[in-house]
């Protein structure tokens, strides 16, 4: 177990490599000069001089890879290099920015399981009832609606119409509601799909139909037995969405005004913020990927047979 | 109504009834000069905030451009780069996919473990990183879809190419003597059609989603050129007074989604092909 979840962790190590190389490898095929960007971000004008400076100072004037290194470097120590637009650290500004987004993001998970997994669960417990048509509906919306337009339906029925929460903003616990289940619909929509269809699958399994014949109530099989093991694709689920629930925070903070990271990348992209939308590229690339070891930590030990398997691969 | 649920859900009807909807989109995107009322762009602040009338069916926005025709000329936009992406991610990925795993070895590694990073991180984070290198802009957005997109498609013709390659008719079509190219055009790109259809259809609604949530950001179509989620972004500071005007673009947004999607599921059960979450 523990050797699988040493390879797990070094296989991070390239994945992680490749992440920044593209980052680096970005700014080089960009046809914007990090330098001028830089003085039209700062509102200075740029001349040959003080191009030539700034250059030397983000060393544009090394070769690519020394630069690569270098990068890889002041990551590790956690140094994003400085906004343009505020002249600050941009991991200081990043880790104002992440409680917001993170409230958010555990809202709107929150709300997506207690959700999802009843109706996902009973909808494959009882297949085809008006119950599994509702859910089978409400997934498939879910998944086919823009998220940024259902959020403004939910600010015109809930805000304006019926005045029970506020358009936008943050503060209190009624700020936070519209904005989470916004985030939460198209995840609910993948849960709810993924839990029914896993149900479906272990019913059919051999220790259903031997838990029955030994004369276990039905809903002692489901509660107990089917629902302990079905629950595990909808881990790796979580896990897997976790990058959609940060691109997904990026939106709902559009609409929402909710004053956090994603919101910050998209100005960063309209102010040719370089090293803001490098960092962010690479946080969400490191959630994405830690997220996924996570997921699979915790699946073993719900399931140890994945890590024999492993074994056995090896 | 669950019954007509139900009835939705029935494949022999799914699959006709979406593709005669889609179809009537594209005749609608197409000929939207002709059927537009309107000119889309042409701005009157005398007729702004119109309620529906005979010249303007669903009214007009706050600078006075009639909503219908905005619509049916973002159902160009819309449609008409969903299609482009698309097809060139499709080209792309056919080429390297099959390429890829009918030469094998080396050149099937690199390829292969180029296409394991991209797809590593979810799609949106690289398409917005390439979106914000390469500054806001419909060709940019565009552009970056098509690099993110393609590396699907070239691993699942990938793995298709590697289960048809040892399969009988191939061996003998190798023995007898066909070309390599003939082989891969005669034998292996019909056996791959049928799940591409599949992945394209449901490729098509995510593009539209895409593109549609870039310009709600403000990152892709530029003003005033009429595009669905570019309407609902302008609309929204009048939802208190005008509502409808976030509230038809979207409508229209979801729909065409709901048909692709309906239709990708329905294909994807006819063929037996499965879908990626």
């Amino acid at each position: 177990m523990v050797t699988y979840i040493l390879k797990r962790m070094i296989s991070i190590i390239p994945v992680f490599l490749f992440a920044t190389l593209l980052t680096t490898g970005m700014i080089h095929l960009s046809p914007v000069d990090p330098a001028e960007a830089y003085l039209t971000a700062a509102h200075i004008q740029p001349t040959d001089e003080i191009l030539a400076q700034k250059r030397q100072e983000f060393g544009l004037d090394q070769p690519f890879f020394i630069q690569y290194v270098n990068s890889i470097m002041k990551i590790c120590q956690l140094d994003f290099g400085i906004s343009y637009v505020s002249n600050k650290p941009v991991w200081d500004e990043v880790t104002n920015r992440m409680p917001a987004t993170i409230q958010l993001a555990l809202g709107s998970i929150l709300i997506a399981v207690l959700i999802s997994v009843p109706l996902g669960f009973l909808a494959g417990v009882k297949k085809n009832s008006v119950f599994d048509h509702f859910s089978r509906l409400l997934s498939f919306i879910g998944a086919s609606i823009p998220s940024f337009w259902f959020g403004y339906l939910l600010i015109f029925f809930f805000s304006v119409k019926l005045d029970l929460f506020p358009v936008e903003g943050t503060g209190t616990w009624q700020h936070l509601v519209l904005p989470s289940i916004t985030l939460a619909f198209p995840l609910i929509a993948i849960y709810t799909r993924l839990l029914r269809a896993s149900v479906l699958e272990n019913i059919e399994e051999p220790y259903v139909l031997f838990a029955r014949t030994r004369g276990i109530k039905e809903k002692t099989i489901m509660g107990k037995h089917v629902f302990r093991i079905a629950i595990s694709p909808m881990i790796t689920g979580l896990g897997m969405n976790l990058g959609k629930l940060l691109t997904g925070t990026i939106i709902v903070e559009a609409v929402f005004s909710w004053p956090g990271f994603g919101r910050y990348f998209i100005e960063a992209i309209f102010n040719r913020d370089i090293p803001v939308i490098q960092c962010y590229v690479l946080i969400a690339a490191s959630l994405f990927i830690i997220s996924n070891l996570l997921v699979d930590m915790i699946q073993m030990y719900i399931d140890p047979r994945i890590s024999r398997k492993e074994g056995y691969k090896q | 109504m669950i019954r007509s649920i139900q009835k939705m859900f029935n494949l022999q009807k799914v699959i006709p009834i979406c593709s005669i909807m889609i179809g009537i989109l594209f005749i609608l995107a197409i000929f939207a000069p002709l059927i537009a009322p309107n000119d889309p762009i042409a701005v009157n602040m005398a007729y702004k905030l119109q309620p529906p009338s005979m010249d303007f069916p669903l009214g007009t926005d706050q600078l006075g451009r009639c909503n219908l025709s905005r619509i049916l000329y973002g159902a160009r936009i819309s449609l008409g780069f969903a299609i482009l992406i698309f097809v060139s991610s499709i080209l792309i990925g056919l080429i390297v996919g099959t390429f890829s795993g009918y030469k094998g070895g080396w050149v099937d590694h690199v390829l292969m473990r180029f296409c394991d990073g991209v797809m590593a991180f979810p799609s949106l984070i690289l398409i917005l990183g390439l979106v914000g290198i390469f500054g806001p802009g419909l060709t940019q957005v565009i552009l970056a879809l098509m690099l993110v997109q393609w590396v699907y498609y070239a691993r699942m013709f990938r793995g298709m190419v590697l289960s048809l390659k040892e399969q009988n008719f191939i061996v003998a079509a190798r023995v007898s003597g066909s070309s390599k190219w003939k082989i891969i055009k005669n034998h292996i790109v019909p056996n791959v059609l049928p799940p591409l259809i599949v992945m394209g259809t449901l490729e098509m609604g995510w593009a539209i989603m895409d593109i549609s949530a870039m310009s709600f950001l403000g990152l892709g179509v530029q003003a005033p050129t009429p595009e669905w989620g570019a309407m609902i972004h302008e609309g929204k500071s009048y939802i208190r007074t005008n509502p409808e005007l976030m509230l038809y673009p979207g409508l229209i947004i979801m729909v065409v989604i709901v048909t692709f999607n309906l239709l990708g599921e329905a294909l994807s059960e006819r063929y037996g092909v499965k879908r990626r979450f």
